[in-house]
């Protein structure tokens, strides 16, 4: 069977199996477990209806919890266990990790990404949605701004290979250093430290668009009269900006700002296209990577300190859903 | 008022062309792999992208036929012409080649610029037109060889679909883009509708434990994908699913259902309250109020959670390389370009270029004609 085939058939079975499950549940819980006539009709009704939400629930809650809930324990589980997984070695993983110096490395270029890119695309983000919301062709500048989060991160990692590289006759950047008199080009991917901006450049450039499109929205959203009223005071555009404008999109800015935190955290595509994680690039997902199938130990250990550095947004995120129910 | 409508003009003047700036900065590295993606090889690696429209001089080389050779008066002279040799003749059809500089050494093919005369190191001197005619004059015969030019003429630019060819035949993209397309599109439709019941019941559907389990799937939304990969990796193998589809699948429907339910419980939240009770009212179970009324006015949440994850299981790297077997009969075009044409094809940008716009020319379709959908999703999952 050809895996196309195969594909098809796993979308019409599964489908109606999701279809046929929810269907069947409710019939049964309407007309055999608790039936909506005869003597108990009345308590029948309500106890179905208290069932009911948890038919709906439980194959996305058994998703969630084998995909999502059970990792998070079996990784910290599996953690605590030696490369072949056979002996116990407490947190034996993590101190090895923490006396590793490639480790440190990445966790000093992790947190190096997590304050520029997010900085850099939500501050260009706001400024690019601040300045295309006044123009006549302000929708398509955007589209081309947002287009790069349409790209894979191994598509722009080829795309900004190509800018990098290492031949005034490829490279932008070493043709536009030949411009200005350079006598020989330099392979901007091999240069200490720099190098990581580098990278970032690439994060940035395909998440801008989304903080300028998101930015964009709460910026219309913000009442016309409060601008006005500054006009009429007197203040100049940048006042209405930074002084009106921003206070009033604060949470929105905040929103961006550790959504897209939270993607540095996860994002080992680029890293591991352009360098493989050479001359001092390595950051922990492709740290990570370069462990998995090799040492799982090491390798879920490596993921759970990542997931201790997003445990703080996770729990602001919730704190803050939290107060939208209610 | 004067001054304030001159300096508003100005100000729009400033933001336009800082506009301007910005997108064309925005555009040019995609611009720089598409133009490159359609160019000829050689001259990928002899002049940039940015001046693809204008001529290349490319290095050629033409041998000396002695057998050509003539005696006269004492000497021993060979005419002819460099784009005779019929390799030149297949890469300057009609002509109309020119040649820029000429040499005599391998090292050196532009020495001597047209129509100097170089001294041959056996003696002799030869002289190379702008046509390509060139004049060999020696003291002695040439025995069994004569000497090569080399030449640097102007090549017009040439654009081909060859580069995209090779790719997907010689190096089995068209293999990696049907399975690409194997793991995207079960692993977009499933999620939908098991989602699509539980944002309801959150949405609409009152019992104890809602708000927690709101709260949790928030929660659950940034948990690091990396934490998943090794546990389920064994929990497939345990149950035999392995490393195949099957588990790709599976993977992709669990890591997007955070997703899909937070995206679609607010927008059915949103939906008018009056209808939906009014429905309940007259009767129509839960059942009813879902498949007849709910589902039909999501649609535009149903798209653009679609729409973001099948951009995200097309795009992703990570799963795929995790949950799919290596070897050409699994490998996505994500991985097909990491793992294999940027080491084997690492220098021949012409065919990268090509692979990458091969993988991204769907979600650019997609994204361009669905954008709509896009920025309405994004805007329901991010700003309350």
């Amino acid at each position: 069977m050809t895996p196309m085939l195969q594909g098809l058939l796993t979308i019409i079975v599964g489908v109606s199996a999701c279809v046929g499950y929810f269907y069947a549940a409710n019939l049964f819980l309407d007309k055999v477990l608790f039936p909506g006539h005869g003597p108990h009709a009345g308590r029948n009704i309500n106890r179905a209806n208290r069932i009911r939400p948890w038919i709906f629930l439980f194959p996305a809650l058994f998703v969630l919890g084998l995909y999502l809930v059970y990792p998070v324990v079996g990784s910290f589980y599996r953690s605590l266990f030696d490369r072949s997984g056979a002996e116990f070695i407490g947190l034996g993983n993590y101190v090895a990790l923490f006396n590793a110096s490639d480790f440190r490395i990445s966790v000093f270029n992790n947190l190096l990404w997590i304050v520029v890119v997010p900085a850099s695309a939500t501050f260009i983000g706001l400024i690019a949605a601040q300045l295309t919301d006044r123009l006549t062709w302000g929708n398509i500048a955007k589209s081309m701004i947002f287009m790069p989060m349409a790209i894979s991160f191994v598509g722009a990692s080829l795309i900004w290979k190509f800018v990098y590289a290492n031949n005034p006759d490829i490279g932008l950047i070493n043709a536009l250093r030949f411009v200005f008199g350079a006598e020989r080009s330099v392979d901007v991917i091999q240069i200490p430290f720099w190098n990581n901006f580098f990278l970032m450049m690439i994060l940035i450039w395909i998440k801008t668009g989304f903080a300028m499109v998101i930015l964009s929205a709460a910026l219309r959203g913000i009442p016309e009269e409060t601008i006005e009223a500054a006009i009429i005071d007197g203040a100049n555009p940048w006042q209405v900006f930074f002084r009106i404008k921003v206070p009033q999109i604060m949470g929105t800015i905040v929103v961006v700002w550790t959504t897209i935190t939270i993607l540095v955290l996860k994002v080992f595509d680029i890293v591991y296209t352009m360098t493989g994680g050479n001359f001092g690039t390595e950051i922990l997902p492709s740290y990570m990577m370069s462990y998995m199938f090799r040492d799982d130990g090491r390798a879920t250990a490596v993921a759970f300190v990542i997931m201790i550095l997003v445990l703080p947004v996770m729990i602001w995120n919730i704190v803050q859903a939290r107060r939208e129910v209610q | 008022m004067d001054s304030i409508a001159g300096k508003k003009s100005r100000l729009t003047w400033a933001v336009n062309i800082a506009v301007v700036l910005l997108v064309i900065l925005w555009l040019i590295p995609t611009i720089g792999l598409f133009v490159s993606s359609f160019r000829d090889r050689d001259q990928i690696s002899q002049s940039g992208w940015w001046v693809a429209p204008l001529p290349v001089e490319l290095t050629f080389r033409a041998r000396v036929d002695p057998r050509d050779q003539r005696e006269e008066n004492g000497r021993f002279v060979i005419e002819g012409n460099v784009f005779d040799e019929p390799a030149n003749a297949e890469r300057f059809p009609e002509g109309q080649g020119e040649v820029v500089n000429f040499g005599i050494r391998g090292a050196a093919p532009a020495e001597f610029p047209v129509g100097a005369v170089a001294e041959l190191r056996t003696g002799g001197t030869l002289s190379v037109a702008r046509d390509g005619a060139f004049l060999v004059e020696a003291p002695d015969a040439f025995e069994r060889r004569g000497p090569t030019i080399y030449f640097e003429a102007r090549t017009p630019p040439q654009f081909t679909l060859r580069n995209y060819w090779t790719v997907l035949t010689a190096d089995g993209m068209d293999r990696a883009f049907v399975n690409t397309l194997t793991v995207t599109i079960p692993a977009t439709i499933i999620p939908i509708l098991i989602a699509a019941f539980a944002a309801y019941a959150l949405a609409w559907m009152r019992f104890p434990g809602r708000a927690l389990l709101i709260a949790g799937i928030v929660g659950l939304l940034v948990v690091p994908l990396q934490l998943a990969l090794v546990p389920l990796l064994r929990l497939h193998t345990s149950i035999g699913i392995g490393q195949s589809f099957m588990g790709i699948w599976l993977a992709h429907t669990g890591f997007g259902m955070p997703l899909a339910i937070y995206l679609l419980r607010n927008y059915m939240v949103g939906l008018p309250r009056d209808i939906i009770e009014s429905a309940r009212v007259d009767g129509a179970t839960d059942f009813q109020v879902f498949t007849k009324i709910v589902l039909p006015l999501s649609f535009p949440a149903l798209a653009s959670f679609a729409i973001f994850q099948f951009l995200w299981t097309w795009n992703d790297l990570l799963v795929a390389k995790v949950f799919l077997p290596s070897g050409p009969d699994f490998q996505v075009m994500t991985v097909k370009i990491a793992d294999d044409l940027i080491g084997s094809r690492g220098g021949d940008w012409g065919i990268l270029a090509g692979a990458a716009f091969v993988s991204i020319g769907v979600p650019l379709v997609v994204f361009f004609t669905l954008q709509r959908y896009l920025v309405r999703g994004l805007l329901a999952g991010s700003v309350k």
